[in-house]
């Protein structure tokens, strides 16, 4: 193998496996030992600077650095990073005077963001510091998006949304609410120098089976749904309810329905549970509220007796293994009140006409570009879902991102496909001996479980949060929980002098000193067999005294900085590994 | 070092041995020696030796006299027996040990000083008597315990940390224990575990005393330089005299070795034994040619490794001895000690 290029910030971002599996890369290990020491503001800001709703996404973030986390792979579970997140949301105390300063003088540029939801906001929340005027034009007249009208406020308390988006609106954005946008060409001809399209994915889908027209009035469209309820204009339903769908739509319809009437629930899934879209702990609280979830049901028609839906005849499937073939068993009947559909959403641009040099592709999506957000016409950039389709919040904000890098280009006269490349910081860590400045202690504690309000409280009212937060107890064992994955280790071959005291003190076995070889023979003859083909491999350059290689598997590193510690030669080093993100306006500078 | 723990954290894919254990269950408590000392590498050695040979923990005892060598029994096996004696007289101790329990696996580690000074005389008799034990001399060429003084086995010409060179003979624990009719003599290497470990498993299983000479780099007073016992040195001068690898007592294979490079031959567990040609006419049970090969490499500033003499006809002590084969500790106590009147009837036959 070739000796592995550490000086590209990538690698080393890459041992990080939940700031690389963040969309919007937040620095997690960071931001948890800010908790853990107390420092809930700067735990904040610091997760504000790349995902932008710390507090909503401490709620309700899909968690992609959950199932990445390092800790998972070591004792199996992962480190409650979503909750950790909500901690430093919660105790985070006045923030006002951290928040960026808008210029006065503005710098004559106006941009327009069509949808106020994350990804529009996010756009905003850059461009504004810049000295841009933005305005957001949302057909509703309160902001947020799907934040609002999708999530129950069950999951997001009001006031946590609220105060989240006035962070950025109180930056000065002008927000034309109850206007929605119905023709792009009138809006071009507003003058504005960049339009940023956020509008989302607001077209749930339907269900076109036999009895569909004739028992219309009880069903619903998931999306469609939660919104009339998030907007007051839906407030019961009845006692019988049936829930096509099982991804997190699903999830939130059947645990709405149980507020507001529903008793005997069924989310109704065509394939089995392995198959679920649904996040697991989104299935695990709707099945804690009593919601049964029935698996290879696929719906076949709606029985309507007398104008009235009476229920839903289903095929029961058998599927093969990897549930790609199915067969029917028998046809079933379940008895319904209303029938809620949460079967995915589609984007719909009925109000972009298509003569205006934006090109349309597949499935009629806007031709988006997947780096500069820009569509075939320069200067209409598209955002969060209306870009690439349903994804979720901390996809929104990341688009929203690269949106507004592409949009200051743009405004500057700038190409769009100049990016502004990430840097990198490593700092060492060593303040003594056997003095580290993080808390590289391995601690055995289980992951803690989020306590819940009690089932006959929660139903009371349709906003009582479920979720109680980690109290400190739980906060103080989480945080140790983290293994400082950030704390990099960093290894220099021309002072090694392959006393093998870091191989032999290793705990996890990811040291070996041997003669170079191909990747996946090499592999084979380590300390312990490097099996996990998704974790790099570090390789070093040519040892001084054998011309062997040093090799150390990343996979389950625990970070405790005991190669380090026993080192002779300070050959190894922890460093801390600090990513520089680059945001519009900001060129990162790279340090070496 | 010592305040940070080992974190219990382990690797998924960590196998087990034939009595179910971990290589980390033979581990023991954190070393206190510098960072990089040879002795914690001759450890990680030993500690994997033990394992693949799946020595239970409690018929292991590890012994030790006086220097930072006798500190490295605490560091493995923390569920094996152990005695640390007074300076040097670990092979006494240790005689004695395996006098009464002759089922015990005796570990003895010792040092330079611990052996070829204070203790020379207890080893030169625990040679004698061939008793059961690994014998291992962490090797270093200096006190490092008492700020880097030369040991008896600093070689002529090599320097002290402050420069100043060696002029005494060195005592090698090698040729002492060939003169003395070892039957098991090996020298290894600190940073040459591949070769270490097999050297270990062998000399665990000897039926005899097995004296087992480690170059161990003193990574604070005697790693630079113009040391003789540097890690560079070693590696520079270092010559493997025989390829080790031990394989636990099976069925003969029989085969032929070709004259020169690498013949390999399958073992019954299906691994593949490499068999690598030794230096010409040597012969390891030859203990006349095996001491002047090595006097010639002496000679040349070669540090000659391998296991480098076995003999397996010599009996052991309890063997020469004629003792029971029980461990005289599971011998009932009114058997051991039949009483005054046995002794008195005794007494009276030598009248």
């Amino acid at each position: 193998m070739q000796p592995t290029n550490t000086h590209n910030p990538d690698y080393f971002h890459r041992v990080v496996d939940c700031q690389w599996a963040c969309p919007a890369h937040t620095n997690v290990p960071e931001y948890i030992r800010l908790i853990a020491q107390g420092r809930y503001a700067e735990s904040y800001m610091l997760n504000r600077s790349s995902n932008v709703f710390p507090g909503v996404l401490g709620r309700t973030c899909d968690r992609p650095c959950e199932p990445a986390c390092r800790r998972g792979r070591v004792d199996g579970k992962p480190v409650a990073i979503c909750r950790l997140k909500r901690v430093a949301a919660d105790l985070k105390g006045e923030i006002g005077h951290l928040l960026p300063k808008i210029p006065e003088r503005k710098n004559g540029k106006r941009v327009a963001c069509i949808g106020a939801g994350p990804a529009s906001l996010t756009v905003a929340n850059d461009l504004m510091p810049l000295g841009y005027q933005v305005t957001i034009f949302e057909k509703q007249d309160q902001p947020g998006g799907l934040m609002r009208s999708n999530i129950p406020s069950f999951r997001l308390p009001e006031q946590v949304l609220r105060e989240e988006i006035d962070m950025i609106l109180d930056m000065g954005v002008e927000v034309r609410f109850s206007t929605p946008i119905t023709s792009l060409k009138e809006l071009l001809g507003e003058g504005f120098d960049a339009i940023f399209v956020g509008s989302g994915a607001p077209r749930g889908k339907d269900l076109d089976i036999p009895g569909r027209v004739e028992a219309a009035a009880n069903i619903h469209i998931g999306i469609d749904w939660l919104e009339s309820i998030a907007f007051g204009h839906i407030d019961s339903i009845g006692e019988r309810v049936l829930i096509i769908g099982v991804g997190n739509t699903a999830m939130d319809c059947c645990r709405s329905s149980r507020r507001l009437g529903g008793r005997d629930i069924k989310v109704m899934a065509r394939r089995p549970r392995a198959f679920f879209k649904a996040s697991p702990w989104e299935l695990d609280d709707a099945e804690e509220e009593g919601v049964q979830i029935l698996v290879n049901y696929a719906p076949k028609e709606f029985v309507v007796e007398n104008g009235r839906l009476r229920g839903i005849r289903f095929e029961q499937l058998e599927w093969d293994e990897g549930a790609r073939k199915s067969r029917v068993l028998e046809d079933v009947f379940l008895p319904a009140d209303d029938v809620i559909l949460a079967i995915g959403q589609e984007n719909a641009f009925p109000w972009i006409e298509r003569d205006l040099g934006i090109d349309f592709g597949k499935w009629d999506m806007p031709v988006v570009d997947e780096k500069t957000f820009q569509s075939t016409r320069p200067g209409i950039f598209f955002g969060g879902d209306a870009a690439f389709g349903p994804k979720n919040i901390i996809w929104a904000v990341e688009h929203g991102h690269q949106a507004a890098i592409s949009i200051h280009n743009y405004c500057e006269g700038l190409a769009v496909s100049e990016r502004p490349a990430a840097g990198m910081n490593l700092i060492s860590q060593k303040m003594g001996i056997s003095e580290w400045s993080y808390h590289n202690d391995y601690n055995p504690v289980p992951r803690q479980k989020m306590r819940h309000v009690e089932l006959v409280q929660r139903f009371e009212r349709l906003n009582i949060e479920v979720e109680l937060g980690f109290t400190a107890e739980q906060t103080a064992h989480e945080v140790e929980r983290c293994l400082n994955c950030d704390m990099e280790t960093v290894f220099s071959a021309p002072r090694c002098i392959e006393c093998d005291a870091c191989v032999d003190i290793c705990p996890v076995q990811c040291l070996t000193i041997t003669r170079n070889g191909d990747e996946l023979e090499l592999r084979t003859r380590l300390s312990a067999p490097a099996n996990n083909l998704d974790q790099p491999l570090f390789v070093s350059e040519l040892l001084p005294q054998t011309g062997r290689i040093m090799a150390k598997d990343e996979d389950i590193c625990v970070h405790c900085g005991l190669c380090a510690e026993r080192c002779p030669t300070a050959a190894w080093d922890m460093q801390r590994f600090d990513l520089e993100l680059p945001y519009a306006g900001a060129t990162a500078c790279v340090h070496a | 070092m010592p305040s940070i723990v080992k974190p219990a954290a382990r690797h998924p894919s960590l196998q087990r041995n034939e009595l179910g254990l971990t290589i980390r269950d033979y581990e023991g408590s954190m070393s206190t020696l510098c960072a990089g000392c040879g002795h914690d590498s001759i450890t990680a050695a030993l500690v994997r030796a033990l394992w693949e040979v799946s020595m239970p923990p409690h018929m292991l005892a590890k012994m030790s006299g006086i220097g930072c060598s006798s500190k490295t029994p605490a560091y493995f096996v923390s569920g094996a027996h152990g005695f640390n004696s007074a300076h040097g007289r670990m092979p006494a101790i240790t005689t004695g040990a395996a006098a009464a329990n002759r089922a015990m696996t005796y570990v003895g580690i010792s040092g330079d000083g611990d052996s070829l000074s204070i203790g020379i005389g207890h080893l030169c008799h625990a040679i004698r008597r061939n008793v059961k034990m690994l014998y291992l001399i962490e090797n270093n060429g200096v006190y490092g315990l008492t700020k880097g003084q030369f040991s008896a086995s600093a070689d002529i010409g090599s320097k002290s940390k402050k420069g100043e060179p060696n002029r005494m003979q060195p005592i090698d624990p090698v040729l002492l224990g060939l003169s003395l009719g070892a039957t098991f003599v090996a020298r290894g290497f600190s940073g040459d575990k591949e070769q270490l470990v097999p050297i270990f498993k062998a000399a665990l299983r000897h039926r005899g005393f097995a004296l087992v000479d480690v170059i161990s780099p003193c990574v604070t007073f005697n790693d630079h330089s113009g040391s003789t016992k540097s890690y560079l040195n070693t590696r520079k001068r270092g010559i493997r005299a025989t390829e080790a690898d031990f394989v636990m007592p099976q069925q003969e294979i029989l085969t032929n070795i070709a004259d020169e490079g690498v013949t390999s031959v399958a073992m019954h567990d299906g691994s593949i034994l490499r068999f690598r040609v030794v230096p010409e006419g040597y012969d390891p049970s030859d203990r006349e040619r095996v001491l002047s090969y090595l006097l010639e490499q002496q000679q040349a500033g070669h540090i000659v490794t391998g296991i480098l003499f076995l003999d397996e006809n010599v009996p052991d002590m309890h063997e020469a001895n004629n003792t029971t084969q029980m461990p005289l500790t599971q011998v009932p106590y009114a058997k051991l000690c039949p009483g005054a009147a046995e002794l008195a009837r005794l007494q009276e036959a030598f009248q």
